[in-house]
């Protein structure tokens, strides 16, 4: 049990998926203009996260990985390579299904996330999660914990972007730092923040 | 070759790299750049890898834009994309094994960059293939110039050298330098594309962006009385 905390916390601020990979940085910058919508999209990504995470791993250890067709008496086949267009169909796949399932029982919640429902399938922090899963080997167990830390952690950090950018809008920047330039810099020193997290050995 | 590179296409290639910067100015392919620019040899590859990508898929995108149903485009742009990735990543693991591996999962995420994706729906999309080729290598060199940049300076303050080569000699080797250790870390990156766009914003004042509040200097008397 010790070691599913640990690698929660680990997944949610060590090795936050925003701030120490960079992953999702597109929609990072561009969707943290106000709260309520960066938590929205901050949730749909948590949610889409636990989801595909896992899902890829069922399919990575059943499907594609060398001798995983073994149950099917199949051996020696190594698929791996194909990993990287499986995982994507499957985002785009669940993406999709997760909408029409939103827009049919939760329309409220539906509307409220818009288009960034859409935009998920490109979002890099979804495939970057399903990837470093493949790469760290993880089980399934482990798979759900981390992709629910890894969703939880990319949605605190572009909600607590989005309270910065706020009061960001009050004050004097220089002209040529205006809009992207100053939303960088105090991103970095967001990311300075977490890394005060990574001595911590659980 | 003069009637390859005429000057549309010129004006295509090179409007990218400063102009139209994808990353400075169109916020894209921002997630992957960073975290490879700690070394210039990572960041040199993976530029190579991107444009080649982008350069690949724009062209083939491009040749059957005209049969393409639009409901689906984005998978059938996903499917070229990750297949032409899947391409690159065997590629490298065949011929730079070390290389790759310390680009472990990124090379994997150029699906995703939202570059590859943004030049298929933006440009690909309406125009011709040789057009597109050269558009997706001019993004593609846009975006290796601000990797480029943020990897000099990474690798050259955080350990003094540059490619593996010493430039600066470490104080450990009985040198002069003591390395800057916070270049290597990912806080460093975000620092540095800030400061590179507000040198571009700088150096072209149009792309600079308006501020949301007007600060009203009261001095003058202007303020307190709407």
């Amino acid at each position: 049990m010790d070691a599913y905390v640990s690698l929660f916390i680990k997944a949610v601020f060590v090795e936050n998926l925003a701030l120490a990979f960079f992953l999702g940085m597109c929609t990072f910058l561009a969707v943290s203009k106000k709260i309520s919508t960066a938590m929205g999209l901050g949730i749909a990504v948590m949610v889409v996260q636990i989801i595909t995470v896992p899902a890829n791993n069922l399919i990575y250890h059943l499907l594609l990985k060398e001798d995983a067709l073994s149950w099917l008496g199949i051996t020696g086949v190594d698929l791996s390579f194909l990993a990287l267009l499986s995982c994507i169909g499957m985002i785009a796949a669940l993406v999709q299904i997760l909408e029409m399932i939103l827009d049919k029982f939760f329309p409220a919640l539906y509307h409220a996330l818009g288009v960034f429902l859409p935009l998920i399938t490109v979002n890099c922090a979804i495939l970057g999660g399903s990837l470093f899963m493949i790469e760290r080997d993880y089980d399934f167990a482990q798979s759900v914990v981390y992709g629910a830390g890894s969703g939880f952690g990319w949605a605190l950090a572009i909600t607590v972007m989005a309270g910065v950018r706020e009061k960001l809008k009050y004050s004097d920047i220089p002209a040529g730092l205006q809009g992207l330039g100053i939303t960088f810099i105090s991103a970095g020193l967001m990311s300075l923040g977490f890394m005060a997290f990574s001595g911590i050995q659980l | 070759m003069s009637a390859i590179l005429n000057n549309e296409t010129k004006k295509v290639l090179i409007k990218p790299l400063v102009n139209d910067n994808p990353i400075t100015l169109q916020v894209l392919g921002i997630c992957s750049a960073l975290a490879v620019t700690s070394q210039m040899s990572t960041s040199l590859i993976m530029a190579v890898a991107l444009t080649s990508v982008t350069a690949c898929s724009s062209a083939a995108i491009s040749s059957i834009r005209n049969h393409i149903p639009s409901s689906i485009r984005i998978i059938v742009q996903m499917t070229i994309i990750a297949s032409l990735v899947i391409v690159v990543d065997q590629i490298l693991k065949a011929f730079a094994y070390d290389v790759s591996k310390q680009l472990s999962v990124f090379v994997g995420l150029i699906i995703t960059n939202c570059i590859v994706m943004g030049r298929a729906e933006a440009y690909a999309m309406k125009n011709p293939p040789m057009a597109s080729f050269m558009d997706g290598i001019g993004n593609g060199l846009g975006y290796s110039l601000i990797l480029v940049i943020v990897a000099f300076f990474r690798e050259l303050f955080g350990s003094g050298k540059l490619l593996g080569f010493d430039i600066f000699t470490l104080t450990k080797d009985g040198g002069w330098y003591e390395p800057n250790g916070l270049m290597l870390l990912p806080p460093s990156a975000f620092f540095i594309i800030g400061i590179i766009i507000w040198s571009f914003r700088q150096w072209k004042p149009e792309q600079v962006e308006q501020p949301d509040f007007k600060i009203i200097d009261i001095s003058h008397g202007e303020g307190g009385h709407h």
